[in-house]
Order: structure tokens, then C-alpha cells, then sequence
């Protein structure tokens, strides 16, 4: 993958929620640039904002005001149904609540994103072998027709992975993956995502764990909806304080 | 998503909930079946009404009194008296047979047994005839018994029954108010005819009911009063020219004008056409009834749809979040509604079929499935389905991803 390429360019994002009087300012003023292949962090106090941020990452909603270029296309302006198509092409979405379909097959809930897929409608076998190879790669060739509630909290989070992983995203975006998990499990979900990143893909994934984020290559960290600083992982432990952003 | 797809998720979710699903569709069962069934019965109905007109022909006239009182002092004027019926016979052209009817009740006793308030038809000998009544047992009187005022009786089926049991009515002799007379017949079973049940009168000589049921002090100038003449005319005559001259004639000897005539003249048809008018008004009435249920039934899919909705809020943030648009969403819902009233459609097909089957064999109404009804019924519910199954669609369709997903 082309280091250059810019998968996240986000311009000064803000996002207001509610009207009027008793309005909350989630974000103000976001400007982060996340390339293909990174292995992205964010942290912040509760309340910062990372969710908040996510969802408009993930196009699971819009900025208030700012834009986000996802791999180069301006989706900030998007209507419901072409962000439901960017979301269906371009991004997999790992919960903190695994948010898999109840009494479900773990196979069906990893090729539900291919029922959406208008522009490319595939054959249910093509599908399934898909979905089974990537139950496969997150080690539950096992449990392919188990339903969540025949599954750990782990294995669940697995089926989800395989799931944000089967319309061949640019983007895996976590919302604090491991945070339902003990450490063991969050460990292995963490492996998982090492061997993604090795792999190529781009993740950026909120956590509160510094033993989490310190797997990643960068760590964002937020604070009252605003970068408060950026960390190298790995290659110094010297923190780089960003220059705080001007209030908007 | 394809139709198909939306189709077995739709087909899924039903049965995830078979218990509930089933409870949704219930009133779209009732629904269709109430309409199968009514319209089944009414086409019975009108079957029946049909081989009526069939069987009694239309060759039949009915002139029924109306007695107009006069002042005070007068005696009441006009209605038909029995020389009426002899006129006519005599004076209209084209009659083949003219019966007259006069009714009394009395109390009947035989051995032990008294029985109050009996109805008492005094007739003329073709009265079997014309009504299309037979005799089970014995004989009807003749025209010469009824000159002589011979003092006989003919017992309906049930009244036979009642009196006598096991025994054999005929030649017994018994007391009518306090007149002994002799039992000479026995009707066949009749059944109702409109709301008359012929079978629980007792049959005498008109003759006889003038003389000790319904005397008279006007009778020596005016004639014996008598309830209904029945005029059998000659199918190939026309029958309207022969109301118009029994009318003619009537008011003439009444001394009356046609608008002042104190009698009704019907024909078979007339009554027919009555029952027929009953009959369909009583089917729209069921036509609503039914057309009711099926909306109320909608109206329960449209409920138990908003509960699923919301019930399944995160399902629906799930799939939102993995790219379905709101027409995905929509598509979902409506077919599961659709998908709802269909089956609960061919459920109502089922039970609506076998009830009119059932219903049909436990009474004696008769019941004709109509095709059209079973299409029109099933039709309305899958609209039924649709029209109340688009709010609940369109409701989750319209619901925001992250407040879906957050919705515990
Ligand atoms: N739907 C909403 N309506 C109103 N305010 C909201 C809404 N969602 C989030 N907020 C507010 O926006 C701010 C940021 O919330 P957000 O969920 O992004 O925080 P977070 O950093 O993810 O916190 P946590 O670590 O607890 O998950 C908070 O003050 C929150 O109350
Ligand atoms: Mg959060």
C-alpha cells in the first residue's frame, strides 16, 4: 500500500448536538490526517468526544460543520442513503457491544453486510466461502453456525471482526473493541488486529487502555472535543504535544 | 436488497415469534373467513329463494283484506268476505282455482291433554294445493264436506305429533273450543314458510270456522269476513291483466273505488322480490361487518408491527450500520406486514371454507362458498396488510443509525 495515501483527512470537524439553548459541543474543530495502513489510537477522558468522532469517521453520522475526505472523497456532505453506501463499501465497524444480529448464525452475521451490497449482489455461495475463510482467520472455523449466545464475549467480537472485514474495507474503525473484554480476551482481539495491520489494513480504534493503545503506531488523544495531542508508539516514548487547536 | 432476501428475513423473523405472529394475524383470519362465510351463507340464501321461485311458479295471486272501520256506530266495512272468492272464480277469466283462508285459535283437547291457543286455518279444498303442502296421513276435505259443515279436522305434522304421540290421529275424535270434531288427515312436514309454521295448525272447513270460530252479526248482510284469497291463474294468461280485472271487480262489489280499495293484491313474485330485497340488505350489512374486521385486523398488524419496530430498534441500527439504506429497512418491514396478512389471509381461507362447510351442515342455513369472495377476501387483506403495514415500515426506516445502535 502507497504510504502517501491519506485514507482520513478530516478539516477542522465540529459537531453540535442538540438545538438551541441546551446545545453540547461534542466536537470543536477536528483536523486529523490518518494514511492507508496506519495503526491508529485515540484516547480521551470520558466524554471527549472519541465516539462522537468515530461515528462521523465511520459514517455512521455527519459533522456538524468541517470535512472528512474518506480515501480522497468528500463525504462530509453525504445524504442518508450514499453515506448507508459508504459505510457498505468502505468501512467495518467493530462495537464495544459486539452489536451482532440475535439468534443469528455467526455466518449470517458476517455476510450481512453483502445483502446490502446493491452495486454488487453475490451468490450465496460466493458469499458464505467469503464469510467462512474470514471466520476462519479470527480462529472460529468451529463456530461457524453457533448464534451469539452460544458464543463468549471474545468469540463474539471475532464474528464482529470478521464482519467489518468482508466487504474488503479501507477503513476498520473500533469503538473501543476491547472494552467489554478482560484482559486475556482483549489481548487476543488485540493480536487479531496486529495481524489486520500487517496485513495492510487501516484501523483506528478508541480505547482506554495505554497497554492497548501502546500496540498501535500513534495514539490521538482527545480533549473536550478537540486533539489535545498525538503520540508516536514504538518508535520514541517522547511525546510530541501537538499545538492545542484555536477554539472555533 | 433483493425480494427474495427481504422475503426470508421476512419469513425468519415470523417465525422467531410464531406465538405473536400468530396473535397479528388473527384478525386478518377472522377477517377473510367472516367474509367467506357471509357471503357463502347470503349465496345459500339466495339459492334457496331461487328454488322457491322455481318450485311455487309464478302463476300465484295473493288478495289479503284490510279491514277499514267504520264510525261510530257503523259496523266495520269492507276486507274480503267468502262470496268474494266465488266472484272472482266466476267473473275474472284465465283463474284455474281460487282458495280462501280465514284464521281463529282455539284451545284443543284429546283425552288428558288440552293444548291452549292452537291456530285454526279454515280453508277451501285446494288450499294444499296452492300452498304446495302434502298429506302424510288420511285426507283433506272435499268441497261437498265443506258445504255440508261437516265437522273434521286436518292436524299440521307437529300438532299430530303432540297430540296423539304414537297413536294413529286418524277418525279420533276431538274437542276444538268446545266442538267435537273427527280427525281425517295429517299433513307432511312443511317447515317454516316465511314466518308461518304450518305444521302446528289444525285444518277445518272455512264453513266450519265461520259457524263457531269467527260468527258474526254482520255476517247475514255483509258475508263472511275471510283473511286471504289465493288466486291460481293460468301460466300461459297474462297475469297482469288478470290482477287488473280481480281488482276491477273486487272494488265494484265493495262498492269502493281502486284508491279506496280495502285490499292488497301481491303476487309471488312481489314476495319474492321482498325477501330478495331483505336479503341483500341483510348482505351489506354482513359485507361491512366483515369489511370491519379486516380493517380492524390491519389496524392490529399495524400495531404489533410498531412494537416490533421498536423491539427491534438495535436489529435495525445493526443492519443500518453495515449499509442498508432506509428503502432496505422499509422493504423489511413491509414484507414482514404483507408477509403477515398474506398467511393470515390463507389461514382465513381455510377456517372461512371450513366454517361455511360446517356452518352449512349444523344448520339449515344453506352456505355457497363464491369463489370471488374468497379472491376479494384475500385480496383486501394483502392491501390491508400493505396499507397498515407502510407507517410501521417507514417509522423504522426513518429511525437514525447511532440512536438505533444506542437503543437498549
Ligand atoms: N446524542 C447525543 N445528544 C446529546 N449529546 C450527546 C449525544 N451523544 C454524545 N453527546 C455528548 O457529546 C459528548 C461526547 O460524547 P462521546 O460519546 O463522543 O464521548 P466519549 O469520548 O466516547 O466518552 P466515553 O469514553 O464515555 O465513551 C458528551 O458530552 C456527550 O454527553
Ligand atoms: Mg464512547
Amino acid at each position: 500500500m502507497n504510504a502517501q495515501r491519506k485514507i482520513i483527512e478530516t478539516v477542522d470537524i465540529t459537531k453540535v448536538y442538540g438545538m438551541g439553548d441546551i446545545s453540547v459541543a461534542a466536537l470543536s474543530g477536528v483536523s486529523i490526517t490518518i494514511a492507508a495502513g496506519e495503526f491508529v489510537a485515540i484516547m480521551g477522558q470520558s466524554g471527549s468526544g472519541k465516539s462522537t468522532l468515530m461515528h462521523i469517521l465511520g459514517c455512521l453520522s455527519r459533522p456538524t460543520s468541517g470535512q472528512y475526505f474518506l480515501d480522497g472523497e468528500d463525504v462530509s456532505q453525504l445524504n442518508k442513503v450514499q453515506l448507508a453506501g459508504v459505510r457498505n463499501h468502505k468501512i467495518g465497524f467493530i462495537f464495544q457491544s459486539y452489536n451482532l444480529l440475535a439468534r443469528t448464525s455467526a455466518l449470517r452475521n458476517v455476510t450481512l453486510p453483502l445483502l446490502y451490497d446493491h452495486s454488487n449482489p453475490r451468490k450465496q455461495e460466493e458469499a458464505d466461502a467469503k464469510a467462512e475463510k474470514l471466520l476462519e482467520m479470527v480462529g472460529l472455523s468451529g463456530r461457524i453456525h453457533h448464534q451469539p449466545h452460544e458464543l463468549s464475549g471474545g468469540q463474539q467480537q471475532r464474528v464482529a471482526i470478521a464482519r467489518s472485514l468482508i466487504n474488503d474495507p479501507v477503513l476498520v474503525i473500533g469503538d473501543e473493541p476491547t472494552g467489554n473484554l478482560d484482559s486475556h480476551s482483549g489481548e487476543e482481539i488485540m493480536n487479531l488486529l496486529h495481524t489486520l495491520h500487517a496485513q495492510g489494513t487501516t484501523i483506528v480504534m478508541v480505547t482506554h487502555d495505554p497497554k492497548i493503545a501502546a500496540h498501535t503506531q500513534r495514539t490521538i488523544s482527545l480533549l473536550d472535543g478537540k486533539v489535545d495531542f498525538i503520540t508516536h508508539n514504538g518508535h520514541n516514548n517522547t511525546q510530541q504535544k501537538q499545538v492545542k487547536h484555536e477554539t472555533v | 436488497m433483493k425480494l427474495s432476501e427481504a422475503a426470508s428475513i421476512a419469513w425468519e423473523a415470523i417465525l422467531k415469534n410464531k406465538v405473536r405472529s400468530f396473535l397479528t394475524m388473527l384478525g386478518i383470519i377472522i377477517g377473510v373467513a367472516a367474509v367467506i362465510i357471509m357471503v357463502a351463507i347470503s349465496a345459500g340464501t339466495e339459492a334457496t329463494i331461487q328454488e322457491q321461485i322455481t318450485s311455487l311458479g309464478s302463476n300465484l295471486v295473493f288478495i289479503q283484506g284490510s279491514m277499514k272501520r267504520g264510525g261510530p256506530g257503523q259496523a266495520p266495512s269492507g276486507g274480503l268476505v267468502f262470496d268474494d272468492a266465488a266472484a272472482i272464480e266466476e267473473g275474472v277469466s284465465g283463474v284455474t282455482s281460487v282458495v280462501v283462508e280465514q284464521n281463529s285459535s282455539s284451545n284443543i283437547k284429546y283425552s288428558d291433554l288440552t293444548l291452549a291457543d292452537i291456530s285454526i286455518l279454515g280453508t277451501t279444498s285446494g288450499f294444499p294445493s296452492v300452498r304446495d303442502m302434502e298429506i302424510a296421513d288420511g285426507r283433506y276435505f272435499t268441497d261437498k264436506e265443506i258445504d255440508r259443515k261437516q265437522k273434521m279436522v286436518v292436524l299440521g305434522a307437529a300438532l299430530a305429533t303432540e297430540l296423539f304421540g304414537e297413536e294413529d290421529p286418524i277418525n279420533q275424535i276431538i274437542t276444538v273450543g268446545t266442538t267435537k270434531m273427527t280427525v281425517i288427515g295429517v299433513m307432511a312436514e312443511k317447515g317454516l314458510v316465511g314466518t308461518t309454521n304450518y305444521d302446528s295448525y289444525i285444518f277445518m272447513p272455512i264453513t266450519v270456522v265461520f259457524q263457531k270460530f269467527t260468527p258474526s252479526q254482520f255476517a247475514r248482510f255483509l258475508g263472511d269476513s275471510i283473511r286471504m284469497i289465493y288466486v291460481e291463474v293460468d301460466p300461459d294468461e297474462n297475469i297482469e291483466d288478470i290482477i287488473t280485472q280481480t281488482r276491477l271487480l273486487l272494488v265494484k262489489r265493495h262498492d269502493l273505488t281502486l284508491d279506496t280499495a280495502d285490499f292488497t293484491v301481491t303476487t309471488q313474485q312481489d314476495i319474492i322480490s321482498t325477501q330478495e330485497s331483505t336479503t341483500s340488505a341483510f348482505r351489506s350489512l354482513l359485507a361491512w361487518v366483515a369489511g370491519v374486521s379486516l380493517i380492524v385486523g390491519g389496524i392490529g398488524i399495524m400495531n404489533i408491527m410498531l412494537v416490533s419496530v421498536t423491539e427491534r430498534t438495535r436489529e435495525i441500527g445493526i443492519r443500518q450500520s453495515v449499509g442498508a439504506t432506509p428503502d432496505d429497512i422499509r422493504l423489511q418491514f413491509l414484507t414482514e406486514a404483507l408477509m403477515l396478512s398474506v398467511v393470515g389471509g390463507l389461514i382465513g381461507i381455510g377456517v372461512g371454507i371450513g366454517g361455511a362447510y360446517i356452518f352449512g351442515s349444523l344448520s339449515d342455513m344453506r352456505t355457497v362458498v363464491q369463489l370471488g369472495s374468497v379472491a376479494l377476501a384475500f385480496g383486501s387483506a394483502a392491501i390491508v396488510g400493505a396499507f397498515f403495514g407502510y407507517y410501521p415500515a417507514n417509522q423504522a426506516a426513518k429511525l437514525d443509525p447511532i440512536e438505533a445502535l444506542r437503543y437498549e
